[in-house]
């Protein structure tokens, strides 16, 4: 009889070469786990046959809860019964993915009983992501992972799991404490991520600087992505160092990338017109010695990113320019405390107007930005126009002479 | 202004509309929402409605449900389901 831990035929290619290869971690676990050796088995039916035989199942879950479990049946359950059932469980991460390892080792401990003991560290929107479970098996599993202090995440038509690049914890760029504000947004909206009530999914995603580490710019419904209102600080004996010991050519690599053309240097001295900066961070992360953000910060808000399912793929787009994220608040500017208003206003209006399964994005594009605006009771702004410089709606005054002007 | 249901009331009123339903159209949880303030005008917010159908839920009467969006049902034997082994 064949060894089910090992996968032979197709499946063995997977096993070649010096990479990482998830069959080889599935042997590893068939050793000791009966779903993972007929997980092997299964998946070598599907390469052969070009088929998925899987069959997504739309009801499992907890009691209470309408997300975090994604069913999952294969459909030839007479040949491989140890994978009848395969759910996924779907795991809140803790921010940025800090673990104590017995906190890793007490979950790996309960999947290896109650599960395939197979994981996806991490999932896309950074759950953990538990692969394989039955049905009887998922409340028992719930009830263990709460007492060590885990909940599950979203899924379906929820408040998906909120998730934040490493911030403050490790990375100097990090402009507001992303660490913070991702688990206190978790914690705030925890009836929205486990009762479904929108009209599709929604995701927060929590990036300390422009680098977006996260790709909240590309991946979340509402994207923070930390900046600053003054300054680049300049380091003018750094810069000149970069340029003499580090031979760099600082014409060429860090103000000829300027996507905005705000910066220039003349051998000697770098100036930088922070008016027309757009943050991006480009000379930061050459010159990090000689170059650092402001002291002035916070972060800006974007809205509509999508990955294409119903329609094509969007960016978000700029919602609030600039949201001061920790006090001293001043009465005039908008604050993190402005920020529960704001979203309540958002998902309101999307909630009453947007269609089954419309993401918001689409939903701004279905009834126009100036609409969406007003209906959520913010005034249009500068910022949130797309290339102003090359948009022939947008005028500017340049500041030259009256009479030439009128010429 | 009519008398604003209880978030008992309320709830019954959602289990109809739910059961009259099954078998020929999914509702989703802002649909249900719909559905009551047009029912309860100008007594009924989304608070209670929240309320009405977490009680529901909790109590195992509807379910959450998932086919390509959420939606909300009386609870059933889905057709990908695979017998349970546990029995
Ligand atoms: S997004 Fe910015 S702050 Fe966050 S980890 Fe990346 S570089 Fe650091
Ligand atoms: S941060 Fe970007 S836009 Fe601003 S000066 Fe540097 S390269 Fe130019």
């Amino acid at each position: 009889m064949a060894d089910k831990t090992k996968a032979e035929g197709m499946l063995a290619e997977l096993k070649k070469g010096p990479y990482p290869s998830f069959i080889r971690d599935i042997e590893l676990a068939a050793e000791t786990n009966k779903m993972a050796q007929d997980l092997i088995g299964l998946l070598e039916l599907s390469y052969q046959e070009k088929l998925c035989h899987w069959k997504h199942g739309g009801i499992v879950g907890v009691m209470g809860y309408g997300g975090g479990v994604i069913g999952r049946y294969c459909d030839v359950p007479e040949e491989f019964p140890n994978v009848s059932h395969f759910h996924t469980m779907r795991v809140n991460q803790p921010a940025a993915w800090f673990y104590k390892t017995d906190a890793l080792r007490s979950i790996c401990d309960i999947w290896e009983r109650r599960g395939s003991s197979i994981f996806n560290m991490h999932g896309s929107t950074g759950d953990m992501v538990f692969l394989g479970t039955t049905t009887p098996e998922l409340e028992p599993t719930f009830d263990e992972i709460t007492k060590l202090g885990f909940d599950l995440g979203g899924s379906g038509s929820v408040l998906r799991t909120p998730s934040c690049c490493v911030g403050p914890a490790r990375c100097e760029w990090a402009m507001y404490d992303t660490l913070k504000v991702a688990y206190e947004q978790t914690m705030a909206y925890q009836d929205e991520l486990h009762r479904p009530y929108f009209p599709y999914k929604f995701k927060f995603k929590f990036a300390g600087c422009p680098n977006d580490c996260v790709a909240s710019i590309a991946r979340s419904d509402m994207s923070f992505i930390g900046t600053w209102r003054d300054d680049i600080r300049i380091d003018q004996e750094k810069v000149r160092w970069y340029a003499k010991d580090m031979n760099l050519d600082i014409s060429d690599v860090v103000v000829d990338r300027c996507p905005t053309k705000c910066m220039s240097w003349n051998g000697k001295e770098l100036k930088i017109d922070n008016r027309n900066c757009t943050r991006c961070m480009h000379c930061i992360n050459v010159m990090h010695l000689a170059l650092k953000p402001g002291m002035d910060r916070g972060c800006s808000i974007l809205l509509g990113a999508k990955a294409p399912i119903l329609e094509g793929a969007q960016l978000s787009s700029v919602l609030v320019p600039f949201m001061k994220m920790e006090p001293p608040f001043a009465e005039d500017e908008v604050t993190y405390e402005d920020l529960p208003d704001l979203i309540d206003a958002i998902w309101e209006l999307w909630g009453e107007e947007g269609k089954n399964r419309e993401r918001v994005g689409e939903l701004i594009q279905r009834i126009g930005m100036g609409n969406f605006l007003d209906a959520i009771g913010l005034d249009p702004q500068p910022e949130m126009v797309a290339h102003p410089r090359t948009n022939p709606y947008v005028f500017y005054d340049l500041g030259g002479d009256d009479d030439e002007e009128e010429e | 202004m009519a008398d604003a249901p209880t978030i008992e009331e309320l709830a019954e009123a959602m289990y109809k509309m739910v059961k009259d339903a099954a078998g020929k159209k999914q509702y989703k949880a802002m649909d249900i929402q719909k559905a009551m303030k047009q029912l309860y005008p100008g007594t009924v917010d989304k608070k209670m409605c929240k309320e009405s159908i977490k009680i529901l839920i909790n109590s195992g009467r509807l379910v959450y449900t998932y086919f390509g969006g959420s939606f909300i049902e009386l609870p059933h034997t889905e057709a990908a389901a695979n017998p349970d082994k546990a029995e």
